[in-house]
């Protein structure tokens, strides 16, 4: 169908764009950005904030640019004197009900309320402070409310509930008072949130950030007693850059293991080597479900905890579903606490664990259940996300942009390039595939079926039917928490029918586009930024000499030396975890 | 309740029923209730079984005349319909005993309307109303009741006619008012030497004297309220009977959907609820729009501080706001309607409730309603009562079982509304007008009012006036007379100050604009609106600066919170005027208040936030003084004014 196009004139220049576009969208088009505190790129618009109205000539109202149709023949001014007065007004009206706290922010340099009021001008008061007196939420490891940096601008209470299915976060009460808040006004610990943090990263103000913790981090390090390692996740490494000017998806995996060494972490591992050795498990796991029949069909992919969390909630009729190898990061650390501990000699006890993830709930899993602690220690010690490890760097006053390579340690180090696809939407799945293929046809894919670009792409739910040895397997892929429950009804439905299963392979992640938009990642996430970490991840596959993760030959060490084979007694005690139904509200 | 199966068969049955020749009709609305028209409607239903009387006592809605509560209609075969007011448990015993059991009128309590006879029919005088209606001095009606009682004494009459004292005439400031019962000839400015002339001309010789006539007509034209206080809002057969369903039934036996939607443009009707948008065509988009499915909601979400149109005409007819839903429904082709009633209305969700299981009992409700093949129902939805919840995208989310926050608009729920599917959203005042604009045509209907806003409005006139009341008058009739000539002007009469339309989203309209047409245009042109009809008046001892903050305090709280400008920018305002009222004002703080209000009204999401500044606008245009002497007199100057609000209000109170 071809769209209708709608002429109309902004600021003097003409456009011509297609029905349904914004007055704001189409302002970007003449290079035109109309101020707003609200509206975002992920989110359908709500009007909420007031800053973005627009004079339409021959109308006596101002409709909102970012919810307004433009209409064939509207002239638009979107900037003049009068416009700026009203908008300095809301922002002033804004900034009354705020703390004047910036320098001690999560937010300080990096908040979108900040930046507004530094490009207006706001050098004194407007009017009279009004700050409710409301105590911080930390209830809940992975992040923390600040309910008084609050500018009730409804992202949160959207992303919570329409893009994550969640409802953890709602609004209470109304008018002056209205504040957004866990539903029911009860402690987020308490209540269904799944710590994904997309909260947080769509928040434009200091409101929800992530628990930093930074300072347990310097602290070990400063530890002569600790001996500190580290481990870096596949989508840090195309999102770090930002924090220091550089385009999104741009791979900086060698700079951040020199860095790291100049921190003064005394090995650095990738998290990239355990998500090969995730996929030994899980491609053997399905293989043995699939082919043998050993355990229920379809296999759902587990090594997102936002989604292990929001399954636990909502979904734990699916529990047997669900592949019990550990998420990479903590099969990391119970590798770094006991094989590294034992072929380094170094006593566990000791020994310190940092992860670098792009997500908040992974701060979570390092004490969902007691199997994470296999090694007979907390397997891995801390998380910092992309943003607190960035803040890190900084305070260091390590020059990083001009910083040379460095390399990982030798064990725990190297990757294949199906490791560093889990970082995006479909690469657990498709890594997965690649193995499996090999597992059953004893040879891999030829090269011009590695790449399966059918599970690759921001559609929130992928389907698709790939061939092993003549196998037909039916795979899903859904990403952002809202798309998973669509794929499992389907599941559902067919079960109670007893018809034939829709799907063989389920892989779920909680945030669009998967972890490399996950909520520890830094700032400023939409669709262009998410295709270009994406992109990133992929050329570092498809420029690996090695791309399947049975072939990484540190892999098959790990096995040779250490675990014996995929699903071994003790690969099943160090690698392998259970579930079980939780309550979705603890009040 | 049968079921009718075809037009033709509720035709029949409406013309077998036959209207009850004596009856007491007892106004049982929230207002009556509250003043005890409950223990009336007993005491008289009791007397009339004990002295076996051949009357009818039944329960009606009200007419609006809330000064008078409880009201009582009493019809007689042969007499005059006369209403009482004021009546409390002896006056209900003497209306049974008196009037019902000897013929005999009760003194002080009759509301007689301003009625225009010319002429008398053929049956003689039997009583005579008269009533004090000048402004000046004390009330002289017992001097009067004396002369005249006299001069009936020394004529020839026989039987001598009873001089009654009116509890209301309907007509103001023209002194001695004089009303012949039964035929009604009413004579103002009546003079002692004129009452011998009345009782030898009128009485004895049948004879109009046409000088002393009443020259204006009653303003007041009843549509939307027509069967208030006529028609027991609990019986379908008696709304039947006095002529409901009648718009449906020749919808259904030969119009078409664009038939109704012409007609309706043709009477120009716009939307009551207060924006005025013309319902024709809210209908006609609402039609266009390719869907599945579409959907009618009746606005009862009555939420205006003092206004309670909807709340009557819900509780006094139901039935019409119900044909009017389902006419909608017919037009735009939808299939499912609700009623968005505030739970504070608890009456009127009954009698709402009973129209519907009622109306689907008889068939006008459900599956292929009188045999056309057109089905509609409809369902109840409460409101928490929040004043947001009136805004149509508010409304609609809280139907859905959301927080009663309002949407951006576009898009209209005309396009997009309940569950995503094409709505039309009509006020309950709108609807109640739908059935007599197809009755009568919408030509009959067009022509009242203006020529931009047709038709008749209900007003709430409450406040410092004589009569708070009721009042349906077609568009055009000016503020002043709704408050002279109808509601007898400002109590104790002192100096009308302004009035305020609208409610929170209004403004006021001091004394010298009073004069000015009521319509859309006019209002919105003096700086407030006309809005769902409540009128609030005010006398020279109110402040503006009050006023204000009364209004903007409703605001505030009535704030959804969703977007800054409303949530923060009331606010913010209410703390200015405070701090004036306090007499800790500033002259920056008069500009820091046109700078918010400005921002709201551009900047604010919905109405409720745009219209918020216009009570804070309106007094600043026209009262600015009365904030000037706040900031100027400072605190000394601040407590004297609210210790004389305060005693005012002890007062009025």
């Amino acid at each position: 169908m071809i769209q209708r196009m709608i002429k109309a004139t902004i600021n003097g220049f003409a456009v011509s764009v297609p029905a349904g576009t914004t007055i704001y969208e189409a302002a970007l088009g003449v290079h035109t950005k109309v101020p707003t505190l609200c509206k975002h790129d992920d989110l359908d618009p709500t009007g909420a904030c007031g800053m973005c109205v627009v004079k339409v000539a021959g109308s006596g109202k101002m409709p909102r640019a970012c919810t307004t149709p433009i209409e064939d023949g509207m002239d638009i001014i979107t900037h003049d004197g009068e416009l700026n007065e009203i908008r300095r007004t809301v922002l002033e009206l804004i900034l009354s009900t705020h703390p004047n706290e910036c320098q001690t922010c999560g937010r300080n340099g990096d908040c979108e309320l900040q930046t507004l009021a530094g490009e207006f001008g706001i050098r004194e008061e407007g009017f009279k402070r009004m700050i409710k007196d409301i105590p911080s939420d930390h209830s809940n490891g992975s992040i923390v409310i600040d309910f008084v940096k609050c500018i009730k601008c409804g992202r949160c209470v959207q992303v919570c509930q329409e893009m994550q299915d969640v409802s953890a976060l709602s609004f209470l009460q109304r008018g002056i008072d209205t504040r957004m808040a866990p539903a029911g006004d009860i402690l987020l610990a308490d209540s269904p949130c799944i710590k994904c943090g997309q909260c947080a990263a769509h928040c434009p103000t200091g409101a929800i950030v992530e628990n930093d913790e930074t300072s347990t981090v310097w602290a070990a390090l400063r530890d002569p007693e600790k001996y500190c390692t580290v481990q870096i996740a596949p989508s840090v490494r195309v999102a770090l850059g930002e924090e220091f000017g550089y385009e999104p998806g741009t791979n900086l995996t060698k700079k951040i293991y020199q860095v790291a060494r100049r921190l003064g972490f005394k090995a650095v591992f990738d998290t990239n080597f355990s998500a090969d050795l995730t996929i030994m498990e899980e491609a053997t796991e399905f293989v043995q479900r699939f082919v043998h029949g050993k355990g229920p069909l379809p296999l759902i992919t587990s090594c997102c905890p936002a989604w292990t969390d929001y399954m636990e909630k909502y979904h734990h009729d699916f529990l047997d579903n669900f592949s019990t190898a550990k998420s990479p990061q903590q099969m990391l650390g119970v590798m770094a606490k006991t094989y590294y501990c034992e072929q380094m000699g170094i006593d566990p006890a000791t020994h310190y664990q940092v992860s670098i993830m792009p997500c908040t709930a992974k701060k979570y899993e390092l004490e969902r259940t007691d199997e994470m602690f296999a090694s007979g220690h907390q397997d891995v010690d801390v998380v910092l996300t992309t943003r607190e490890f960035a803040r890190m760097i900084k305070q260091s006053g390590i020059d990083f942009i001009n910083l040379p390579d460095g390399e990982s340690d030798s064990i725990l180090g190297d990757y294949s390039g199906a490791g560093t696809i889990f970082g995006a939407t479909g690469g657990v799945m498709e890594a997965a595939v690649r193995t499996a293929y090999y597992f059953v046809t004893g040879e891999n894919m030829p090269d011009e079926a590695i790449n399966i670009q059918p599970v690759r792409g921001l559609k929130g739910v992928k389907e698709a039917e790939l061939e092993i040895a003549g196998n037909k397997i039916r795979v899903a892929v859904a990403h952002g928490m809202a798309n998973v429950g669509k794929v499992l009804n389907r599941v559902r439905k067919a079960r109670e029918a007893g018809e034939e299963l829709p799907y063989h392979f389920i892989e779920v992640m909680a945030c669009p586009g998967g972890c490399i938009g996950g909520g520890g990642q830094p700032y400023g996430i939409n669709d262009e930024v998410r295709r270009k970490r994406i992109t990133g991840l992929y050329e570092d596959d498809r420029d690996r000499l090695l791309r399947c993760s049975h072939d990484n030959p540190e892999i098959q060490r790990v096995y040779a030396e250490f675990l014996g084979a995929p699903l071994s007694e003790r690969a099943h005690k160090l690698l392998h975890v259970t579930y079980k139904a939780r309550q979705v509200y603890l009040k | 309740m049968k079921k009718f199966t075809s037009c033709s068969d509720l035709a029949k049955y409406r013309t077998e029923q036959k209207l009850a020749v004596s009856e007491v009709r007892v106004g049982l609305d929230t207002g009556g209730l509250a003043a005890g028209a409950g223990e009336i409607l007993g005491i008289i239903k009791e007397g009339v079984a004990e002295a076996d009387l051949p009357v009818v006592v039944r329960r009606t809605g009200s007419l609006g005349l809330a000064y008078a509560d409880p009201v009582v209609v009493v019809k007689q075969e042969g007499g005059p319909e006369l209403m009482y007011g004021e009546v409390d448990s002896g006056v209900a015993q003497r209306i049974v005993s008196d009037h019902l059991g000897k013929g005999e009128l009760i003194q002080d309590h009759v509301i007689a309307t301003r009625n225009r006879a010319t002429e008398f029919d053929d049956r003689p005088t039997t009583a005579i109303l008269i009533k004090d209606t000048g402004v000046n001095g004390g009330d002289r009606s017992k001097f009067f009741q004396a002369s005249f009682e006299q001069e009936v004494e020394i004529s020839t009459l026989d039987p001598k006619v009873p001089i009654l004292r009116a509890l209301d005439m309907g007509i103001y400031d023209e002194g001695l008012c004089v009303q012949l019962l039964p035929s009604g000839v009413t004579y103002s400015n009546v003079l002692s030497p004129d009452i011998r002339r009345i009782i030898s001309e009128s009485l004895q010789n049948g004879r109009v004297i046409d000088e002393l006539l009443v020259k204006d007509p009653d303003p007041q034209v009843r549509i939307v309220l027509r069967r208030c206080g006529q028609v027991d809002p609990e019986n379908l057969g008696d709304v039947l009977a006095h002529g409901g369903y009648a718009a449906l039934e020749s919808v259904l036996s030969g119009m078409s959907p664009d038939d109704v939607i012409e007609e309706m443009k043709t009477a120009g009707l716009r939307g009551r609820g207060g924006a005025g948008f013309p319902t024709w065509r809210k209908w006609k988009l609402t039609r266009e729009v390719e869907a599945d499915q579409r959907y009618v909601i009746c606005n009862a979400d009555e939420g205006d501080p003092g206004a309670f149109m909807d709340r009557s005409v819900l509780e006094g007819d139901p039935h019409a706001v119900l044909e009017g839903l389902i006419l909608a429904a017919y037009s735009i082709g939808a299939s499912k309607g609700y009623f968005y009633i505030r739970a504070e209305y608890p009456l009127a969700v009954a009698r709402i409730r009973r129209a519907i299981q009622e109306a689907r009992v008889a068939g006008l409700l459900g599956d292929n309603i009188l045999g056309s093949g057109f089905s509609f129902d409809a369902k109840v939805r409460l409101g928490a009562g929040a004043f947001v919840c009136g805004e149509e995208t508010a409304l609609i989310a809280s139907i859905e079982g959301k927080r009663g926050s309002p949407s951006p608009r576009p898009p209209y729920p005309s396009v997009r509304g309940l569950w995503g599917k094409p709505t039309s959203i009509n006020n309950v005042e709108t609807l109640a007008a739908v059935s007599p604009i197809i009755e009568n045509g919408g030509e009959w209907y067009a022509g009242y009012g203006t020529e931009q806003s047709r038709g008749t409005k209900v007003f709430a006139v409450t406040g410092k006036v004589k009569n708070a009341q009721l009042v349906e008058i077609p568009m055009g009739v000016s503020i002043r007379t709704i408050v002279y000539d109808i509601c007898g002007g400002v109590l104790d009469d002192e100096d009308i100050k302004a009035v305020q339309t609208g409610g929170p989203s209004g403004g006021v309209i001091p004394e010298k604009h009073l004069d000015t047409e009521i319509s859309y245009e006019s209002l919105s042109e003096l700086g407030s609106i006309m809005g769902s009809g409540g009128m609030l008046v005010m006398d020279e001892y109110d402040s503006m600066v009050d006023v204000a903050r009364f209004y903007l305090k409703f605001s505030v709280e009535e704030s959804c919170g969703k977007c800054a400008p409303c949530r923060v920018g009331g606010y913010q305002m209410q703390q200015l005027l405070d701090k004036i009222f306090r007499g800790r004002g500033k002259v920056e703080d008069l500009g820091s208040l046109r700078k918010i209000c400005r921002a709201m009204q551009t900047a604010s999401l919905c109405g409720l936030g745009q219209t918020a500044p216009n009570p804070v606008l309106s007094t600043l245009r026209y009262f600015e003084d009365e904030y000037q002497a706040f900031i100027e007199g400072g605190s000394a100057y601040a407590r004297k004014m609210r210790k004389q609000l305060a005693e005012a209000g002890e007062q009025a109170g």
